[in-house]
């Protein structure tokens, strides 16, 4: 058995990794462990931090003397450059540098297997793919861990690796290719949220079991650098036993900490131009950097009515190159608390407007920076799906939205105690209007850590120790069928989504899809159109559901491409009729297999992360 | 290799007379060049090889280090090596306030820092006898034997701990800073 339960934080902005000693039969209690990560901090200069930035840094070959980027597990090393100086330095060559990797895996608009990043970077640049960048970041932690403990290598560990709820069966497949790539076989996959609630049940130790009970609902908000994830988490009771459910999630938002330091910037910028100051890329950057640690200030002190700022010039003359702003905390407070947690009804939701014309092909940033828009739409539209549910865990009769009755914070923006009570007044006032009580604040602590740790814990607790959060897939997945149609010039065949999986089915099971009249050309590749919802919960396999395109109900995941290769009885050319059997794995991935309907023969499915057309 | 041109000069003539024009200074010939049967050896025009300057010793390199380390920071080097007489005391101070930023950084990150007293300042102190006279410097009316009672004017810094990184010996540690080119 292996010596150590390993959590694996891969973050958009920063990684971090925790382990548990499983030999130990207690729990670690406050004694949480956290690997520090040996990293390039300065040219010639490693070292460690328990952080390591998910950043990569593409050096030009003359750009740095040789050996000045190199670790004491490599020192030759040139070609690359991972962690703090990589994003220190990056900030300066910005086409060279690959940062947000992670957002860019479950982007569906891309290949994300093709060497795409750093977007738009100078061709001579090596560019990598989303996957490999995230390969070299693991590939880093299992190097620091097995420079520190070479007699249990980090591969035969027992290793959890975190990713979104919101990531979908395709993404997760890429997060376990990185992993593999990375050297680590072995891996199971866990939801940040979970890791997160996790992580504060260990905090709790069995004082836990006072804070929820049964029927309590556990709201998790997660908002960190780059992105914002929100879950639902069910308390219920099976024969006497407490029992957690994960209910529902939301999707993945592009906004988090770095747009509030950026809005901040924009903002002092504006003050500035206004006064005929102006001041340039590199400026700007380290104005964001002032504006990230004016916000804290102000956050922290609630006396401080404004803070200076000095934007230093780049020049060897500091005095006469510095320029003078202030933050006030008028600013702070309507920029960031009112500009990203406005004080909404339930029932406003976030504005997407149509975009018209030519738009830059970039990541899909979230166009409504309001966070507290987007937890009404996520509860307003999982109450509808939970209404139409049969047997949904949560009540929701008679209300607009899910209401919970606990909050779990989690990411670096809610060190700031004021944007914390914003958002608890925000939902208490919702509840209040709808009939409900007010949330309880489960309090957390070290919100960066948070997720790494849980990751670990829960490697520990599927040993029998703990409470396991159940829940199974947090999607239902469909593959899309073309209606046999007479063929009319022009106009495309009419699509159906055939489930295949249905929404929470458990890991380590899998279900057969009902015979249809499917058959695949061996040697010729066929496509699927693949679907999912996270808000379907009562189709059950076999259902066919008309028009998956229209409404919002379905998401199109990309698509699924297979050849069957001629073998054992089958020529090339020739049509074999198949079932479809969809499976979900004990690591948390999802697999589809066509079988042969007569003979025995299967074929796994890839889910194909090509470029969807 | 001290050693092994100690003894190869004793057991072997040839190599004693390679090494000899080495001792007055002038460039080493090659093996080829030395005749050992020629009476009267042509002269060789001395080459001249700028020798490398010494790079500095290792306690000066850790000096140079913190200075480095400093300046990136909080742009400690721009801010002192600048004529401060032609600026207002407003300009001054905004960036004063760079440099307090960065360098604060680099001193919570690689020092721990304690005071050498824990009384306030201005608080009335005892120095007992047998007093550790590099820890506390004594002013005014110095008289007599301990124990003596004083004013404690300021309460000195000591380090505690020191975590500074390692940087490494192939990088030459006078490079401070080095000059930016935006391309």
């Amino acid at each position: 058995m292996a010596r150590y339960s390993i959590g694996i934080d891969l973050g958009t902005t920063n990684s971090a990794v925790s382990y548990f000693d499983l030999s130990g039969t207690e729990a670690r209690g406050r004694e949480q462990t956290m690997l520090p990560i040996p990293q390039v901090t300065a040219l010639g200069t490693v070292e460690e931090k328990l952080l390591l930035p998910s950043f990569l840094y593409l050096p030009n070959r003359d750009e740095f003397p040789p050996g000045s980027v190199g670790l004491p597990s490599d020192p030759k090393r040139s070609e690359f450059v991972v962690g703090e100086f990589a994003r220190k330095h990056g900030s300066k060559v910005p086409t060279r540098l690959v940062s947000s990797a992670k957002s860019w895996l479950c982007h569906p608009g891309v290949d994300r297997q093709s060497p795409i990043l750093p977007w738009q970077a100078p061709p001579d640049v090596q560019r990598v793919s989303p996957l490999a960048a995230s390969a070299h970041y693991l590939r880093h932690l299992r190097e620091a861990w097995d420079a520190r403990y070479p007699n249990e290598p980090f591969a035969e560990q027992e290793i959890v690796l975190t990713v979104p709820a919101s990531f979908d069966a395709s993404a997760r497949e890429l997060t376990l290719t990185a992993a593999q790539q990375a050297g680590l076989p072995n891996v199971t996959l866990l939801e940040e949220p979970q890791a997160a609630f996790y992580a504060w049940t260990e905090q709790m130790g069995e004082r836990f079991r006072k804070q929820v009970q049964p029927g309590d609902v556990v709201l998790v908000i997660d908002v960190g650098g780059g992105t914002s994830d929100f879950s639902l988490i069910a308390v219920t009771e099976n024969n006497g036993e407490v029992q957690l459910t994960r209910v529902a999630v939301g999707d993945h938002i592009l906004l988090g900490g770095d747009n509030m330091d950026l809005a901040l910037a924009h903002t002092v910028n504006q003050k500035l131009t206004a006064a005929g100051k102006k001041i340039d890329a590199w400026q700007f950057n380290a104005l964001t950097f002032a504006c990230r640690s004016a916000k804290e200030q102000m956050y922290a002190d609630a006396s401080l009515a404004q803070v200076s700022l000095a934007i230093p010039g780049r020049g060897s003359s500091l005095i006469g190159g510095t320029i003078s702003a202030t933050l006030t905390r008028d600013e702070l407070t309507r920029v960031l608390t009112d500009g990203f947690f406005p004080p909404t009804a339930v029932t406003e939701l976030p504005q997407v407007s149509r975009r018209t014309g030519l738009a830059q092909m970039a990541l899909p940033y979230a166009q409504d920076a309001g966070v507290t828009r987007h937890l009404a739409a996520f509860l307003t539209r999982q109450a509808h799906a939970l209404a139409a549910a049969h047997d949904a865990p949560v009540k929701v009769e008679g209300r607009a939205f899910v209401h919970p009755t606990a909050v779990l914070f989690n990411g670096g923006v809610f060190r700031a105690a004021p944007l914390k009570n914003r958002v608890l007044e925000v939902i208490n006032r919702w509840l209040a209007a709808d009939g409900g009580k007010p949330v309880k604040d489960l309090e957390g602590a070290e919100l960066d850590l948070a997720v790494a740790r849980g990751a670990a814990y829960y490697g520990w607790a599927r040993h029998g120790h703990g409470l396991r959060i159940r829940g199974g897939t947090a999607r239902a997945y469909y593959v899309g069928v073309e209606a046999a149609m007479l063929a009319v010039p022009g106009m495309e065949p009419p699509i159906k989504a055939l489930c295949v999986a249905p929404f929470g089915m458990e890991e380590g099971t899998q279900a057969d899809v009902p015979p249809q009249e499917f058959g695949l050309v061996v040697g010729e590749p066929t496509r699927f159109r693949f679907f999912s919802s996270s808000v379907r919960r009562d189709d059950v396999v076999g259902d066919m559901i008309d028009d998956p395109t229209s409404g919002d109900e379905f998401e199109e995941v990309a698509p699924i491409e297979t050849t069957l290769p001629a073998k054992g009885g089958h020529e090339a050319g020739s049509l074999v009729p198949v079932n479809l059997q969809a499976a979900v794995t004990e690591i948390g991935t999802l697999e589809l297999r066509c079988l042969e309907r007569t003979g025995a023969d299967q074929w796994k499915l890839e889910l194909n992360v090509r470029m969807k057309e | 290799m001290a050693f092994a041109c100690f003894s190869r000069t004793l057991s072997s003539s040839t190599f004693a007379s390679q090494v000899a024009p080495l001792l007055q200074g002038g460039a080493a010939p090659t093996p080829a060049s030395v005749a050992p049967s020629a009476p009267t050896p042509k002269p060789v025009a001395p080459v001249v090889v700028a020798p490398p300057a010494p790079a500095p010793a290792k306690a000066e390199a850790s000096a140079l280090t913190a200075l480095a380390l400093l300046q990136r920071e909080g742009r400690l080097i721009d801010f002192l090596q600048e004529d401060v007489a032609a600026f207002s005391d407003a300009e001054i101070g905004a960036a004063a306030r760079v440099v307090h930023a960065g360098s604060r950084k680099v001193l919570a990150q690689y020092v721990t820092l304690e005071p050498v007293l824990k009384e306030p300042d201005g608080a009335t102190v005892t120095v007992r006898a047998g007093f550790d006279a590099q820890r506390i410097r004594l002013t005014g009316n110095i008289a007599g034997q301990p124990p003596f009672r004083g004013t404690l004017k300021h309460h000195g810094w000591f380090a505690t701990e020191t975590r500074f990184p390692v940087v490494s010996e192939t990088l030459d540690p006078r490079v401070l800073a080095p000059a930016e080119i935006e391309l």
